[in-house]
């Protein structure tokens, strides 16, 4: 049996301030490959903190993640950094794409600070953009995409890489109910074709959509 | 279930050159106005510390080669003064000075001067009996050997100068300085004119346009040795001008004195010029600290105008930094990348402000009729000076970039 993408053991995560926050307590979660899953929870829930852990953004104060089976928690900041890169997508709520490069350019830009060769890496954003469905707009910079492109965009940069999450953080929050449609249907066929899914949001019928939905709420998550 | 930690699948993340390079490139030509503004005051800085050493380097090269023309090939010997002193003590120079000088390498005309005592008497052209006007002058009477022109340089109006033979056989001829031309109303020597020194009847010969030493013969009455000895009593010149070619200076000086005294060399006193670097590097340092702190302040100036516009851009691509993070970039890439952007900051604006300073000094030198002269190590070394200035410029905001939280980066714009 191959491990499971994400396996939380135990892991909690405490600020050191006065009094201290327990932000996330000591939680145990499974993400299997090819899972659609969605962290649902009112904002100050927590579920910031467990994405932060979850995109090894952030070290958890206790207990074990393995991603892929591999213990993240002894890595150096360069190794953490080297794992975030190759092994998980990001899809943020506001696009963050770099204004001043077309849909190509930023696209490969999730590929410069991995070992993928140099000269294929804009065949592999066009060939990625064309899995978004945006094979017609390479060239267009992102002042000129409406935001459901900006946001398949987004999404064609977490997948460029191949990795082996892709987390969504709040990905529908700046689109109209429209663009939402579409942008669930393509985490829909994403899901169909194998990709394995964390969207953390707090609107529901996002969440519905998913294939499981865990809850959290002040710091514990139940499914 | 947890599997033991594979090895082989933990590639740090890393950024390759070219990739390092690329990224700079794209981030200073995304907004070409505001990287020239922000490296302006490095520009002028480094424009304003070429310019100066440059300019200082021409016009103190300009200044020297000014004392070159003039006395830079000029060697004077004199008797030292103690010996003139002494009634009974004669001028160790002598009459044959010129012979012994021009055989030494390195002299171009040497040739002697005395000041002619004539005890008072008055110069007159022939006689016109004007009783309004003056027709007797005090003018003053050089002997002189027939080097003394080519050792001056002097320039001849009319007539010529007088030779070695006139002076051999004391003929009694004499050249006027235009001055002294003037005054006995002398003009043309066609008709052979004759002056008097009290008595003495000597036929003017040549008239002098211009010398380029020793100005006192414009206004005088020159006469060769050989009169000057059998008419009037000349004991023995009291200088000798030595005109020598350049750089040859010194080597005559310590020469001279023994060519022209070889029993007793220190009672000649020989004047050299100044050698030129000591009178280069005297000029140079007065017109270079003013302006080197001017220069020095402005690149202050624009070191901190680097940092200040780094800094402002780290905090508008807070974003940007929080999404690089994420997508796989560490601390040590955020601060690499910015330091980069300054230091290519930097070294543009070196370049293009070494190119401006040497322009100016270029076109200031052009305008001056100078010839420019500038360190070939300048243009090397302040391109270096921008790098630098970046280097130093973009580490507090290049610390602060890496510093910067991703998941509150990524936040900020929500």
């Amino acid at each position: 049996m191959t491990a499971p993408v994400v396996q939380l053991v135990g892991v909690g995560r405490t600020f050191d301030s006065t009094p201290p926050v327990e932000a996330l307590r000591p939680t145990n979660l499974v993400i299997e490959a090819g899972d659609y899953a969605a962290i649902v929870g009112p904002s100050g829930s927590g579920k910031s903190t467990l994405l932060h852990i979850l995109g090894l953004l952030d070290a958890p104060s206790c207990g074990s993640y393995y991603l892929d089976g591999l213990d993240t928690s002894g890595l150096s900041e360069a190794e953490r950094a080297g794992v975030r890169g190759s092994k998980i997508g990001f899809v943020f709520q506001s696009f963050h794409l770099l204004g001043h490069r077309n849909t190509v350019e930023n696209v490969a830009l999730a590929e410069l600070y991995n070992t993928g060769s140099r000269s294929d890496r804009t065949e592999r954003a066009i060939e990625a953009l064309r899995q978004v469905g945006l094979g017609h707009r390479l060239d267009a910079f992102p002042t000129t995409l409406s935001g459901g492109e900006r946001q398949r965009v987004a999404v064609a940069r977490a997948l460029v890489g191949q990795p082996s999450l892709v987390l969504a953080d709040e990905p529908t929050g700046n689109l109209d109910s429209v663009t939402t449609e579409a942008v669930l249907e393509m985490f829909q066929s994403l899901h169909e074709g194998g990709i394995t899914l964390a969207v953390i949001t707090h609107d529901n019928e996002v969440a519905a959509r998913a294939e499981r939905q865990l809850y959290i709420k002040d710091g514990m998550l139940s499914e | 279930m947890a599997a033991d930690r594979p090895e082989l699948d933990v590639r740090s993340s890393r950024l390759s050159f070219r990739d390092l390079f690329s990224e700079t490139t794209i981030s200073l030509t995304a907004r070409p106005a505001r990287t020239l503004l922000t490296a302006l005051g490095t520009i002028l800085g480094v424009a304003a510390l070429v310019a100066t050493l440059g300019l200082a380097r021409t016009a103190g090269n300009q200044i020297v080669s000014r004392f070159d023309e003039l006395t830079a090939t000029q060697v004077v010997i004199k008797p030292e003064t103690q010996n003139q002193g002494r009634e009974n003590q004669v001028s160790a120079i002598p009459f044959d000075a010129e012979d012994r000088l021009t055989r030494l390498n390195g002299v171009v005309a040497a040739g002697t001067t005395s000041d002619v005592e004539t005890g008072g008497q008055f110069v007159r052209s022939v006689p016109v009996n004007d009783p309004l006007g003056q027709n007797e002058f005090q003018i003053p009477v050089i002997a002189a050997s027939a080097g003394l022109f080519d050792a001056t340089r002097a320039e001849i109006r009319t007539g010529r100068f007088f030779d070695s033979g006139h002076d051999e056989r004391s003929d009694p001829v004499a050249v006027l300085g235009p001055g002294a031309a003037n005054r006995l109303n002398i003009t043309q020597t066609g008709n052979a004119p004759a002056i008097f020194i009290g008595d003495e009847a000597l036929v003017v010969i040549g008239i002098l346009e211009n010398v380029q030493r020793d100005s006192a013969l414009l206004n005088a009455v020159i006469i060769p040795n050989g009169v000057a000895r059998d008419r009037f009593g000349l004991k023995a010149p009291s200088e000798v001008l030595v005109d020598v070619n350049v750089g040859a200076a010194e080597l005559i000086g310590s020469q001279a004195a023994i060519a022209l005294a070889p029993n007793n060399p220190e009672s000649l006193r020989v004047q050299v010029p100044p050698s030129p670097t000591r009178a280069q590097s005297s000029v140079r340092s007065d017109v270079n600290s003013l302006f080197l702190v001017l220069g020095g302040i402005s690149l202050i100036v624009g070191a901190i105008g680097i940092a200040n516009v780094t800094l402002v851009s780290v905090l508008e691509r807070t974003t940007e930094i929080g999404l690089r993070r994420a997508l796989g970039a560490t601390r040590r890439h955020i601060a690499t990348q910015f330091l980069t952007e300054s230091a290519a900051l930097g070294t543009i604006a070196g370049l293009i402000g070494t190119s401006l300073g040497i322009l100016t000094t270029v076109a200031v030198s052009a305008t001056r009729d100078w010839t420019p002269v500038l360190n070939p190590l300048l243009p090397l070394v302040a391109p270096i000076l921008g790098t630098v200035i970046g280097l130093v410029a973009g580490t507090y905001p290049a610390w602060k970039a890496s510093n910067l939280e991703p998941i509150s980066a990524l936040r900020g714009s929500e």
